[in-house]
């Protein structure tokens, strides 16, 4: 994720000088308001602490630059902090919006006044708002997974854990299994358990009474993949080679990390996206490159060889 | 039929009551002949004690529910009320750091306090504020579960020091005499709720309030004091289950016990107890938690359920479960 950022900030300088020669240097005041959730569960915690970083980066790579972050609890509060942040006369909005029905309109109305849009994870209604878009890729989430499967089972029994029924999940589950075809690796059974867990802890329980040989399970999720990681102690059961989790959250990458074997690999969703979000931005006024666009950002194996770029034990996530 | 005649009055009517309370208990062996026929290991001993000792959190909630709801009220809050003591209890045990026992001591004792303070808020506000109960712990409700995810700042709660979480362990995996602790635990927890409920005049004022507030006190019953207890005593009662449930993950989270409040509602009146109150029945309590969590366990184990129909196939479970307990009980 971070290799990410920095490389499209260097490709970004890099166009930059060869287009100019002489990169514009001269004093330019550029204020950047930010506007996200909350921290209401793990990963929107990830996004606040990512963004606040990436503020404090940003104003001392580029001088003059200011940057505010704004967190709201809510839809409409984040309406009424879109508001506080044109009062103060910004050049650009990064938003990550609470849903795309509530806040289109509001972010449309900020556009009015000539403010640059970049929007990031959740799309607006009307994408013509935007002058960028930073999102995630949950099928190449899916795939990646599947892919790993394959690879280095060969040929076995994975169970599968849901999340919330949503079109996320479903978008995830259905690339799972198409990255599957054609290998031996088989998905021998499928339960929700709402990103949670407890349910996750239940589900494996139940998992393990049913299945006599299970080779891995994907548990979709870190949180899941913890529930899932007690229950198999409990069970004593040895035939479990690996669990695959996903999304990145620290303690997980630390047991890949560590060269845990249980934990051999994660994929990441990182809620550090609102990071590349914010450099994006800050490229577009103080390079001369062109930034407009969709960037869709890679969902990435992390093994114990890179997991080390996608380790921050200060985050919360 | 006919022979009844002969019989003297007071025989039939003890029978039927039998029949009542024996209910539940048929409809859970009705599950478990069910759950052999779909996959022969749900009969093995690890799968039934899974099962078992996984409902014992809402079982012990539930039995302070059965004061609750037999006391003519309702708790809504228990779920949000068990997430807040969970992340409340691993905040101090992380504060306190050491990993001894007494330090295991302190977080269990401030647990049931918490919970006790929690269940008194309640009760007082019920009581002498003369709101709705559905109203007042609706309320109390979102306030435990949002201060439950400021205390997380969104994230998890963690109990970070790994051999205080070894200590604490067995608590949920540990076993005695081959029976796991957390079974041990409702098993204690439902005997003594039966023998307060059953043999103490408290119990009976309980049940006296429920069924005719008014009745109850023109015969002197003091409503404000029992009332009020019966909610402490679920604030206890949330507080035991979050005991046994913090050794199994060692995290709260914001959506730990979601929901747990109308699995609660539904294993009390699965077991018996009348919803507007007056009728209450701890063991038949027990048995309705063991027969949600059986139902769930059946669902994953079947292989002819869609993932995305087991919510369905659940509730229509749950309600065949009340019908054929009712038509035993007219059948008589």
């Amino acid at each position: 994720m971070k290799r990410t950022t920095l490389r499209l900030a260097a490709a970004a300088g890099l166009l930059a000088g060869l287009a100019t020669g002489a990169m514009a240097q001269d004093k330019k005041n550029v204020t950047i308001g930010v506007s996200i959730p909350a921290a209401t569960h793990g990963w929107t915690g990830g996004v606040v602490y990512h963004a606040q970083e990436a503020a404090k980066q940003l104003e001392k790579t580029y001088p003059g630059l200011k940057v505010v972050v704004k967190t709201s609890p809510d839809g409409a509060s984040q309406a009424n902090a879109l508001d506080d942040l044109t009062a103060q006369k910004i050049d650009a909005l990064v938003v990550l919006p609470f849903n795309s029905d509530e806040l289109t309109d509001p972010v449309r109305a900020v556009k009015k006044r000539g403010t640059f849009i970049t929007v990031v994870d959740r799309g607006l209604k009307d994408a013509s708002i935007q002058d960028i878009y930073v999102a995630g890729n949950n099928p190449e989430f899916g795939r990646v997974a599947g892919k790993y499967m394959a690879d280095n089972l060969k040929s076995g029994n994975v169970v599968v854990f849901r999340g919330i029924p949503t079109v996320i999940d479903e978008e995830r589950v259905v690339n799972f299994e198409k990255a599957l075809e054609g290998s031996g690796v088989k998905v021998i059974d499928k339960q929700y358990a709402n990103w949670n867990r407890d349910d996750a802890f239940r589900v494996m329980q139940d998992y393990l009474s049913k299945h006599p040989k299970i080779d891995a399970v994907w548990a979709s999720d870190d949180d899941m993949a913890l529930g899932v990681l007690e229950a198999i102690r409990q069970g004593k059961r040895e035939d479990i080679k690996f669990v695959l989790g996903g999304a990145g959250m620290k303690d997980m990458v630390k047991r890949v990390m560590d060269g845990d074997k249980m934990i051999p690999a994660d994929v990441s969703y990182p809620p550090a996206m609102i990071a590349t979000a914010m450099n994006v931005t800050a490229a577009q006024f103080f390079t001369d490159a062109p930034m407009r666009g969709t960037y869709v950002l890679n969902a990435q194996l992390i093994t114990k060889d890179n997991a080390k770029e996608h380790y921050f034990p200060n985050s919360p996530f | 039929m006919t022979e009844t005649a002969l019989r003297s009055t007071s025989q039939p009517r003890r029978f039927s009551l039998d029949m009542r309370a024996l209910s539940p208990f048929i409809a859970l062996i009705v599950l478990m002949i069910a759950g052999a026929l779909i996959n022969p290991d749900f009969l093995t001993a690890s799968n039934l004690l899974n099962v078992v000792t996984r409902s014992a959190f809402i079982a012990i909630i539930a039995v302070g529910a059965t004061f609750v709801i037999s006391g003519g009220g309702l708790d809504l809050s228990v779920g949000s009320m068990a997430a807040l003591i969970a992340g409340a209890m691993i905040l101090i045990l992380n504060r306190a750091g050491g990993a001894d026992a007494s330090t295991l001591l302190l977080g269990m004792g401030a647990a049931l306090v918490l919970g006790a303070l929690c269940g008194l808020a309640n009760g007082l506000i019920v009581t002498f504020g003369r709101i709705e109960p559905f109203i007042v712990t609706l309320g109390t409700m979102g306030i435990f579960r949002s201060l439950v995810i400021w205390l997380a700042a969104g994230g998890t709660i963690t109990l970070r020091n790994a051999d205080l979480r070894e200590l604490y362990r067995p608590a949920y995996f540990g076993t005695v005499a081959g029976i796991p602790v957390p079974i041990l635990v409702f098993l204690a927890a439902a005997a003594i709720g039966a023998i307060l409920l059953y043999k103490t005049s408290f119990g009976r004022h309980v049940i006296a309030i429920g069924s005719n507030e008014d009745v109850a006190r023109y015969s002197g019953v003091p409503i404000w004091r029992v009332r009020t207890l019966t909610y402490v005593i679920q604030g206890i009662c949330v507080a035991i289950a979050v005991l046994v449930y913090v050794p199994r993950l060692g995290s709260a989270t914001p959506t730990t016990g979601l929901l747990w409040e109308l699995q609660a509602i539904t294993a009390v009146v699965v077991g018996g107890t009348a919803l507007r109150g007056g009728i209450g029945r701890i063991w038949g309590t027990v048995a309705g938690a063991v027969i949600l969590e059986l139902v769930a366990n059946i669902m994953v184990l079947s292989n002819f359920v869609s993932e995305f129909l087991v919510g369905a196939v659940q509730g229509a479970i749950i309600i065949i479960a009340m019908l054929v307990q009712r038509s035993l009980q007219r059948g008589r």
